[in-house]
């Protein structure tokens, strides 16, 4: 998966304007070509090594484990460089834009991880960089606005829509479409047209990669019983799904509820959404009866996107992924006990993903082996959460 | 035959006005198909607004947000464009991204059009490599689906999409999106000789086509010329929408 057009069964393709498709093209040729290359799979493990610091710890959660009844263990990858799974994938498709001589980066963030992710390459390859990023989202981010400038790029506001990561997403492809010659696009998370999906799964596969190993090792025992991460555009779900699909474990993604799933101000698209096609690919959609896409609202900006990478679709169809959601309080709420109870601050997305475990009927049995994959640090949320707790109280 | 395949037996220059269905005001769509008509215009293109349009500029965007807003949907636009029918027989295209023809459903929003009076749909997010099951339903019913070409694209593949849409294909003008200025497209000449070389449909040309000079210089090789992001800004700067619609297609046809 997916097949040689870039479909996963009725999900994914390329639904983009004529213009991009030899842009897309050429993009998947040069990345078949590095993957079978000795000198990129080097150059890209040293630079995931000494630059961005992995392997990311597989940590085991001692005082929620004996709060929970069950054993958790936390995939750190908020202790990469930059602070979230994103630089993964940002140091992969960097190395592509090199081999494919582009001098311009643009990329769209949300949360503004993608955004810093992005702009560190770029700076660390000497190479222009503009991220796209909604209004709304440069408020409620303002530290990540102040990074990517410090690393030299250029945030443009986009004011359009939501004023989100949806727009920021439409602003990028247009962009593209205008400078697709000089210019490469690199997209954030598992979703867009092909090959997207499939690099940037593959790129964040390294975490799965290395929980397989580490779990064995530190715990003597074969596999997790489950595992679980929160699902955006879904890339550091499949990052660490991908290497278990095969295997006897259940794999769980929690979306974002936002205000709870009937009060329609929410971004659970496999939950709620319906089939449909959105940023050049087919998969879930949030949208409303005349197929408008209609506005997600999460408290965590990287959840808060109407749209699903088509893989997620698929496992979905499939039944392979146990696809349920998390709301703003839990997620909060799973932000301040983390905190208090293991000394990490998650991001707001992984929040998510950790609130899972304190639901009821979560299906998790005493004893278990639960990993979670904590896709990044907090220190960007924690404005978000001091408003939160003060109009709560 | 439909009205497009009828009008593209003949030779001569077209002008070909494009707006969004709904914009200003919800029914402003039927007033202005039959403006364009008086002002000599050789076809229409009918925008169907949605609210992501990533290959449009911020006057065409703008465009669809206002029509949204006025409550526009694609049953309605249909509707529209029935009552058109009751006095006009030019030939109309809808030009749509694709999600909201998918949640009509493709099936039922082919048969739908066709019997509504459309001739033609225009998608601009669905290339040739995704266009197998619509090009189908679309030749069942001779609707024309009016498939897209750019300035990067092949020659062979000019042939081949034009053998696949058959009656028309469209040449986007620049590399960019809708609202791009048709100055910075270099070598036009040289890219409309390419498509009429590889091309085995007539083709039209559009984005950022804007004067007499420009629908002059297109009509002299390709079989039409549209004009779309200033047309609306004409309609959004004017008092009376319709009849400035009307004058500036006439002038656009040197028609004064
Ligand atoms: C820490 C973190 N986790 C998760 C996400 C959601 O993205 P994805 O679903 O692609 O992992 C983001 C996006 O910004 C993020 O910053």
């Amino acid at each position: 998966m997916p097949d040689h057009r870039g479909h996963f069964d009725r999900y994914g393709g390329k639904y983009v304007p004529e213009s991009l498709i030899p842009a897309l093209k050429e993009l998947e040729q040069q990345y078949r070509k590095a993957m079978t290359d000795a000198n990129f799979q080097t150059e890209l493990s040293n630079l995931l090594k000494h630059y961005a610091g992995r392997p990311t710890p597989l940590y085991h959660a001692g005082r929620l484990s004996e709060e929970l009844g069950f054993e958790v263990w936390l995939k750190r990858e908020d202790l990469n460089h930059t602070g979230a799974h994103k630089i993964n994938n940002a140091l992969g498709q960097i190395l592509l834009a090199r081999r494919m001589d582009k001098q311009r980066i643009i990329a769209e963030t949300g949360a503004g991880q993608h955004g810093v992710a992005t702009a560190t390459v770029a700076a660390r390859f000497g190479l222009q960089c503009i991220v796209y990023m909604g209004e709304e989202d440069i408020q409620r981010q303002k530290l990540n606005v102040f990074r990517m400038n410090l690393l030299g790029a250029e945030v443009r506001p986009v004011s359009t829509g939501s004023a989100t990561l949806k727009d920021a997403t439409n602003e990028a492809i247009r962009d593209w479409v205008t400078n697709v010659e000089t210019t490469y696009y690199l997209l954030g998370s598992t979703v867009g047209p092909h090959p997207y999906p499939m690099l940037v799964r593959d790129f964040q596969s390294v975490i799965s990669r290395e929980t397989k190993e580490q779990f064995k090792v530190q715990v003597g025992v074969e596999l997790p019983d489950r595992i679980v991460a929160c699902v955006g555009g879904g890339s550091n779900a499949m990052g660490i799904f991908f290497d278990f699909l095969e295997d006897d474990v259940t794999l769980v993604g929690i979306e974002a509820a936002g205000k709870g799933l009937e009060s329609g101000q929410h971004a659970a698209t496999l939950t709620k959404g319906e089939f449909g096609v959105l940023h050049g690919s087919a998969s879930y959609l949030l949208q409303d009866s005349n197929g408008q896409v209609t506005l997600p609202h999460s408290i965590s900006a990287g959840l808060d996107y109407p749209g699903v990478g088509p893989e997620h679709s698929y496992l979905k169809s499939t039944g392979r992924v146990d696809y349920r959601t998390a709301t703003d309080a839990e997620a909060v709420r799973a932000f301040q006990w983390l905190s208090e109870m293991e000394g990490i601050l998650p991001a707001l997305e992984p929040a998510h993903a950790l609130a899972y475990l304190r639901q009821e009927n979560n299906g998790i049995t005493s004893g278990e082996r639960v990993v979670i994959c904590l896709s990044g640090r907090g220190d960007k949320d924690v404005n978000t959460v001091a408003h939160w707790i003060g109009v709560d109280s | 035959m439909n009205r497009i395949q009828t009008l593209f037996q003949l030779s001569g220059e077209k002008v070909i006005p494009f707006f969004t269905a709904g914009h200003p005001r919800l029914d402003s769509t039927a007033d202005l198909v039959l403006a364009a008509e008086r002002g000599g215009a050789a076809m229409v293109e009918v925008g169907m607004p949605f609210s992501d349009p990533l290959a449009d500029g911020p006057v065409i965007q703008q465009s669809s947000q206002s029509a949204l807003r006025n409550g526009m949907t694609t049953a309605k636009l249909l509707q529209q464009v029935k009552q058109v029918r009751e006095s006009s027989e030019i030939p109309i295209a809808l030009m749509g991204y694709l999600n909201p023809i998918l949640h009509y459903g493709i099936q039922t929003f082919v048969t739908d059009a066709r019997a509504a009076g459309v001739d033609g749909l225009i998608i601009p997010d669905l290339p040739c490599e995704e266009s197998e099951d619509l090009v189908s339903l679309c030749k069942a019913q001779e609707l024309s689906l009016v498939l897209l070409v750019a300035p990067n694209t092949p020659g062979k593949k000019i042939t081949r999409i034009s053998q696949l849409a058959q009656d028309l294909i469209y040449c986007v003008a620049v590399l960019g999106i809708t609202g791009a200025r048709l100055d910075e497209a270099d070598g036009l000449v040289s890219y409309m000789e390419r498509v009429q070389h590889h091309s085995e449909s007539p083709f039209v040309v559009g984005f950022g086509i804007k004067t007499r000079e420009d629908v002059r210089k297109v009509n002299r090789i390709a079989d039409g010329a549209v004009v779309g992001t200033s047309l609306i800004e004409v309609i959004n700067s004017a008092n009376s929408p319709v009849e400035a619609a009307e004058t500036y297609i006439r002038e656009l046809g040197g028609k004064e």
